[in-house]
C-alpha cells in the first residue's frame, strides 16, 4: 500500500466515525441506564428498559404507521402525478409549453416549506386541519421529480417512441411500456430523495398536526423529547433508533441496489 | 382530429393534475403572501387594512431581521462548499477499493435516515459544556469548557457543523452513482499518460461530475434556507438572535408572535432572494452544464 | 384518512344516541398543552372520564396538542377558523394576546356573585395576578408553577458548608458559590456554584433576580414595561457578574434542557429551575438535595408561570355553562390534589393543601410545600399585548448582556424602546 493511499484510508475512517458518532451515542445511551448516559464505562450494565419506557409513554407505532401512511402516499401520488406532467413536457409540442414549464421549475426554489402560513390558510379553509393528507397535498406535484422525469423521458430514443407508433400503442401505452420501464432507476433514484424528505420533515407536519391520529414520527418525537424535567436522552433514544431502525435496516440490505439504481438513474 | 391538435390535448390532460396541485400550493400563497405583505395582521374585531409599504419600513428597521439574514449568509457559505466538498471526498472513497467499503458507505449514509429533529438532542449532548461530549474529550487533554450553544461567537457554527453532518452523506449518494458510469478506461489512459491522480481528478473526473454538482449545489442552496429544524431543540435562534435563521424567524413571527402580515413580508424577501440565487446559479453554472 | 373515519363514526354513534331519546349532550372540546403520554396527560384523562361518568349529559373531549406555544397557535387558528375550542388550558402570558385577537370572553359572566367571591377568592393571589385584567377574569389558574432553588448537600457538606442551609439571599449565594466553585489541577472548573438556566426564554428566571431587586417588569394592563428601571439593571448586573465577576457560574447562555443532568452529574452544586422538576430529581437525583425558596435582595420574589384555563367567546351559553363547571370541578380540592401530585404543578387553591391526600403527600415529601410557601411572594409572569415580540425583546437584552455584547444598562434601554415601540398603539 502507497502511503497515499494509507492517508485516504485513514482519513476515511476517521470521517467515518466521526459520521457515525450520534448514532453510536444513540446506540450507547438507548441499551444503558440513564446513569450512563454521560459516562462511557465499558462494564455498564445493558438493559432494554429505556425501550420499554419510550413505548409505553406515546403511541410511537400510531406515529410509525402515520409515516408510512404519508410517505407511500405522497410517493405514490408524486409519482402518478410527475409521471404524466413529465411525459407531457417530453414527449408533445403544445402551446404554453415553455411558461408552464416555468412555472413548474419555480417551485424548485420557491418550496412549500417557505409557503407555511399561506398553506395553513389554505388547509385551513379546505377543513383539512389536522389530516395526513394536509401534511402530503403541498408536495404531491413536485418540481423536482416533474423536472428529473422529463429529463429521462427525453433520452428515450425516437425510434423505440415510432416502433411501438406503429404498433398501434396509444400515447398512454406508450408511456406505460417504453418510457416508464426505461425510467425505472429514476423512479427509484426520486422515490429515495422524497422517502428521506419526508421521513425527515418537521415544520409543516409540526404546524398542521393536532393529534396522534395524524402525527407523524419527527412531530412525535419533538413532543415527546419537550418536558420540563430535562432531555432524558436514554429515552429519546431509544425512541429514535425504534422508529429510524427500520429505515436504517433497509439501506443496508438494499444499498448495493440503490447505488446501481442511481447510476443508471439521469441523476448525473 | 389532426394530430398536433390531439397532442395539446393530450398534453394539457396529462399536465393538469401536477398543475393544478402546483397552483393551489406554490404560485397561489406565493401571490397570496406578496399580497398579505402590504396589509396589516388582522387581529380580533381588527380587518386587516392596506398600509402600503409599512411592514417593508419595520423590515429595514427590524436589526433581528438584518441579523437573521446575515447568519442565514455565512450559514450558506459554510454549509453549501463544505457539505459539497465532504459528500465527494466521501463518494471517491467509497467508489475506490478501500477497506471496509461497506461500512464506510453505512456511516456516511446514517444521517439520512435519522431525522435531524430527534438527532438534535444527540448534538445537544455533544456540545453541552462540561460533561458533554466534546467537553469530555476536551478534558482529556486539560482544557477548559467550552459553551459552545451559549455563546454567540460559536453558536452559529455550531449548527453549521450539525447541517453539514445531515447533508453530505446525502449528497455521496448522488456523487457515488455519478462515478460509477464514469468508464474505467478514462482512469487506465490518464495512468498511461503518466498524469497524477489530482491531475487525473482536476481534468477528467470533476468535469464529468460537473451535472451532479450543479444538482447537488442546487439542492444545497434549498437546504440553506429550508434546514432549520434542529434549531428549534438546540438553540431556539438564541443566543441574541446568533443562531437564528430566516425561515426559523419566519416561523417565529408566524406562530409565537401571531404577526402572519410581517412574517408574509419576511417570505417575500426569502423568495425574493431565492429568485436572485437561481438566477445567479444559472449564469455562473450555464456555460460548464448542457442540460437539454 | 382513518382519523377522519373515527370522527364520522363517532358523530354517526352520538347521533343515534341522541335520535334514541336521550337528553341532548353539551359537547366540549379543550386544548391541554401537553405531550401524549407520561403522567400529565394520563392524570387529564382519568379526570375528564370521571366527571363524563358524573355528568353523562356532558360529552368532554382533550386534544393534547403539544407545547405551550403550538396549544396557544391551534386554539387561535381554530378559533379564527370559526372551530374554535370550549375550552383550553394556555400560558397566563397569553392572556393579553387572546384579548386582543377577539377570542375569549371574561369568566365573570357566567358565575354568580357568591361564586366569584369564594371560587374566583380561593385561588392564590399571586396566580391571579396572571388571570385578571380590568377588573375581569379571564383566566383560571390550573397548570402553574414558579421556580425553586435547588441544592446538593453532599456537595455543600464537602465545601464544608451547612448542608441543610440554603442561600438566603444574593451575597449568601455568592459566597456559597465561591466555596462550591471546584477547580482542577489545570485550573479548570470541575463544579460550577450556581446555574441559572437562560438560553430560549431567559425572561423567566431572571424574574426571580428582578422581583428581589425591588421591580416589577410590567404593568398590571399589558400596555406598559419597566426594562430600564435601575432595579432591572441591577439584576442583570448581579446575573453577570455570577460568571464574569464571581466565576461561580458557567459562562455563556446556559440550556434547560440538560440542566437537570448537570445537577446529577456534579456539573454544578445548585440549579434554579421550575417545581416540575421536583419529581424528577428526586427519582434521578444520586444525592440527598434541598429545595429552598429563591434567595432575596430587597425581599424575597419569583414568577409564577404556566398555564390557565380560558373560555373561549365562540360558542353556546349551554355550552360556556358545561365548561364553567367543568372548571369548577376540576379546580376542586380532590381532584386538584389528584393533579397536582401526579404532575408536580402547584395545586392553585389553599382548600387542596388541606385536603387528606395533599396532607399525606406533603407529609412524605415536604420539599413540596416549599413552591406553595414562595407563592406569598411571588409575582406575575411577564406579559403584555404583544407578548411574543415584547418578550423576545427583552429575552434579546438579557442574552446579549450575559454574552458579553452589551451592558446591562445599553442592553435594557435598547430593549424598552423596542417594547415602547411596540406597545405604543396599546396605550
Amino acid at each position: 500500500m502507497t502511503y497515499d493511499r494509507l492517508l485516504n484510508t485513514a482519513a476515511a475512517w476517521m470521517l467515518a466515525l466521526f459520521w457515525l458518532l450520534p448514532l453510536a451515542y444513540a446506540v450507547w445511551t438507548a441499551f444503558h441506564p440513564a446513569a450512563y448516559e454521560t459516562r462511557f464505562d465499558l462494564l455498564a450494565p445493558l438493559t432494554l428498559q429505556n425501550f420499554a419506557q419510550a413505548w409505553s409513554e406515546a403511541p410511537f407505532a400510531r406515529y410509525f404507521l402515520n409515516t408510512m401512511i404519508l410517505v407511500t402516499g405522497i410517493v405514490a401520488a408524486q409519482f402518478t402525478l410527475c409521471t404524466f406532467a413529465a411525459f407531457a413536457f417530453a414527449r408533445f409540442t403544445f402551446p404554453g409549453k415553455s411558461i408552464m414549464f416555468a412555472l413548474v421549475l419555480m417551485q424548485l426554489l420557491i418550496m412549500p416549506d417557505i409557503l407555511i402560513v399561506e398553506n395553513y390558510r389554505t388547509m385551513s379553509q379546505l377543513g383539512l386541519i389536522d389530516t395526513i393528507a394536509a401534511i402530503g397535498l403541498p408536495y404531491v406535484a413536485s418540481a423536482f421529480g416533474i423536472f428529473l422525469l422529463r429529463q429521462t423521458f427525453m433520452t428515450v430514443p425516437k425510434e423505440l417512441d415510432d416502433a411501438a407508433r406503429v404498433e398501434g400503442c396509444s400515447y398512454l401505452g406508450i408511456l406505460w411500456r417504453v418510457y416508464i420501464p426505461l425510467a425505472k432507476p429514476t423512479f427509484l433514484a426520486y422515490g429515495l430523495v422524497s422517502v428521506s424528505h419526508h421521513w425527515n420533515n418537521f415544520v409543516w407536519p409540526l404546524i398542521v398536526t393536532n393529534s396522534v391520529e395524524t402525527r407523524p414520527l419527527t412531530v412525535g418525537l419533538s413532543i415527546f423529547a419537550v418536558t420540563d424535567s430535562g432531555i432524558q436522552w436514554s429515552i429519546i433514544n431509544a425512541a429514535t433508533l425504534m422508529t429510524s431502525g427500520p429505515l436504517l435496516i433497509a439501506f443496508l440490505l438494499f444499498q448495493r441496489q440503490f447505488v446501481q439504481s442511481f447510476m443508471r438513474a439521469g441523476i448525473k | 382530429m389532426d394530430t398536433a391538435r390531439r397532442q395539446w390535448i393530450y398534453a394539457w390532460l396529462m399536465l393538469s393534475p401536477a398543475m393544478a396541485f402546483l397552483i393551489l400550493f406554490t404560485h397561489y400563497p406565493a401571490v397570496q403572501t406578496i399580497l398579505n405583505s402590504f396589509y396589516s395582521t388582522p387581529r380580533g374585531r381588527r380587518e386587516a387594512v392596506w398600509i402600503g409599504l409599512d411592514n417593508y419600513q419595520t423590515l429595514m428597521l427590524d436589526d433581528v431581521f438584518w441579523k437573521v439574514l446575515a447568519n442565514n449568509f455565512w450559514y450558506a457559505v459554510w454549509t453549501i462548499p463544505l457539505s459539497i466538498i465532504l459528500s465527494l471526498a466521501m463518494a471517491l472513497w467509497v467508489n475506490d477499493k478501500i477497506r471496509g467499503r461497506g461500512f464506510l458507505r453505512m456511516a456516511y449514509f446514517t444521517p439520512t435516515v435519522l431525522p435531524l429533529i430527534a438527532v438534535a438532542n444527540i448534538w445537544l449532548f455533544f456540545y453541552t459544556p462540561g460533561f458533554g461530549l466534546i467537553d469530555q474529550i476536551r478534558g482529556l487533554f486539560g482544557l477548559p469548557e467550552q459553551n459552545w450553544m451559549g455563546s454567540p461567537d460559536t453558536a452559529l457554527y455550531a449548527m453549521i457543523a450539525v447541517a453539514i453532518w445531515k447533508e453530505a452523506g446525502f449528497f455521496m449518494i448522488f456523487y457515488l452513482a455519478a462515478l460509477q458510469t464514469v468508464s474505467p478506461s478514462l482512469k487506465e489512459a490518464a495512468d498511461i499518460e503518466g498524469a497524477s491522480r489530482w491531475y487525473y481528478f482536476r481534468r477528467v473526473l470533476f468535469p464529468l461530475l460537473m451535472p451532479t454538482t450543479l444538482f447537488v449545489s442546487i439542492n444545497a442552496v434549498i437546504n440553506s434556507f429550508r434546514l432549520v429544524d434542529h434549531i428549534f431543540v438546540m438553540t431556539e435562534g438564541g443566543p441574541n438572535n446568533a443562531s437564528s435563521l430566516l425561515l426559523f424567524y419566519i416561523y417565529e413571527v408566524a406562530f409565537d408572535y401571531w404577526d402572519t402580515a410581517y412574517a408574509a413580508t419576511l417570505t417575500v424577501v426569502m423568495i425574493a432572494i431565492l429568485i436572485l440565487l437561481a438566477i445567479g446559479q444559472f449564469f455562473l453554472f450555464d456555460r460548464k452544464v448542457h442540460y437539454k | 384518512m382513518f382519523a377522519n373515519f373515527l370522527k364520522t363514526a363517532s358523530v354517526a354513534a352520538l347521533a343515534t344516541v341522541a335520535s334514541a331519546g336521550a337528553s341532548l349532550a353539551v359537547d366540549l372540546e379543550f386544548y391541554f398543552p401537553v405531550a401524549v403520554g407520561g403522567a400529565a396527560a394520563d392524570t387529564i384523562e382519568q379526570l375528564t372520564a370521571e366527571y363524563g361518568a358524573a355528568n353523562p349529559d356532558v360529552n368532554i373531549t382533550a386534544i393534547y396538542a403539544g407545547s405551550y406555544s403550538d396549544a396557544g397557535q391551534k386554539a387561535l387558528t381554530a378559533a379564527r377558523g370559526g372551530t374554535p375550542p370550549q375550552l383550553s388550558v394556555l400560558l397566563s402570558t397569553q392572556m393579553f394576546a387572546l384579548i386582543d385577537e377577539d377570542v375569549i370572553v371574561p369568566f365573570d359572566a357566567y358565575l354568580t356573585d357568591e361564586e366569584k367571591a369564594e371560587w374566583i377568592g380561593g385561588f392564590y393571589p399571586s396566580f391571579m395576578e396572571n388571570s385578571q385584567t380590568g377588573g375581569k377574569t379571564y383566566g383560571i389558574p390550573f397548570q402553574r408553577s414558579t421556580p425553586v432553588l435547588y441544592w446538593n448537600k453532599e456537595a455543600f457538606k464537602a465545601a464544608g458548608l451547612d448542608p441543610e442551609v440554603a442561600p438566603a439571599n444574593w451575597d449568601e449565594m455568592v459566597e456559597m458559590g465561591k466555596a462550591l466553585t471546584l477547580k482542577d489541577d489545570a485550573g479548570n472548573v470541575t463544579q460550577w456554584g450556581v446555574r441559572i438556566p437562560s438560553a430560549g426564554f431567559p425572561y423567566w428566571l431572571f424574574q426571580g433576580l428582578s422581583t428581589p431587586a425591588g421591580a416589577i417588569l410590567a404593568s398590571a394592563d399589558g400596555n406598559k414595561v419597566n426594562f430600564n428601571d435601575a432595579k432591572v439593571v441591577e439584576a442583570l448586573e448581579y446575573l453577570v457578574d455570577l460568571s464574569k465577576t464571581h466565576e461561580i457560574m458557567q459562562p455563556g447562555s446556559i440550556e434547560w434542557g440538560p440542566t437537570p443532568k448537570a445537577f446529577f452529574e456534579g456539573e454544578t452544586a445548585m440549579m434554579w429551575t421550575t417545581t416540575g422538576n421536583l419529581t424528577n430529581v428526586r427519582s434521578n437525583a444520586p444525592f440527598d438535595f434541598g429545595v429552598a425558596m429563591l434567595p432575596a435582595k430587597e425581599r424575597r420574589g419569583a414568577p409564577t408561570g404556566g398555564g390557565n384555563f380560558y373560555l373561549f367567546k365562540d360558542s353556546t351559553d349551554e355550552q360556556k355553562d358545561a365548561a364553567v363547571d367543568f372548571v369548577q370541578w376540576i379546580t376542586a380540592p380532590e381532584q386538584a390534589a389528584t393533579w397536582s401530585i401526579a404532575t408536580g404543578y402547584i395545586a392553585p387553591r389553599a382548600e387542596t393543601w388541606d385536603t387528606d391526600k395533599m396532607k399525606a403527600y406533603t407529609a412524605d415529601f415536604p420539599q413540596a410545600l416549599v413552591a406553595r410557601d414562595q407563592l406569598e411572594f411571588a409575582v406575575a409572569e411577564l406579559s403584555t399585548f404583544e407578548n411574543g415580540k415584547v418578550t423576545q425583546a427583552f429575552n434579546d437584552a438579557l442574552a446579549a448582556a450575559i454574552a458579553g455584547e452589551k451592558t446591562a444598562q445599553d442592553a435594557l434601554d435598547e430593549a424598552q424602546a423596542k417594547a415602547e415601540r411596540i406597545l405604543k398603539p396599546y396605550q
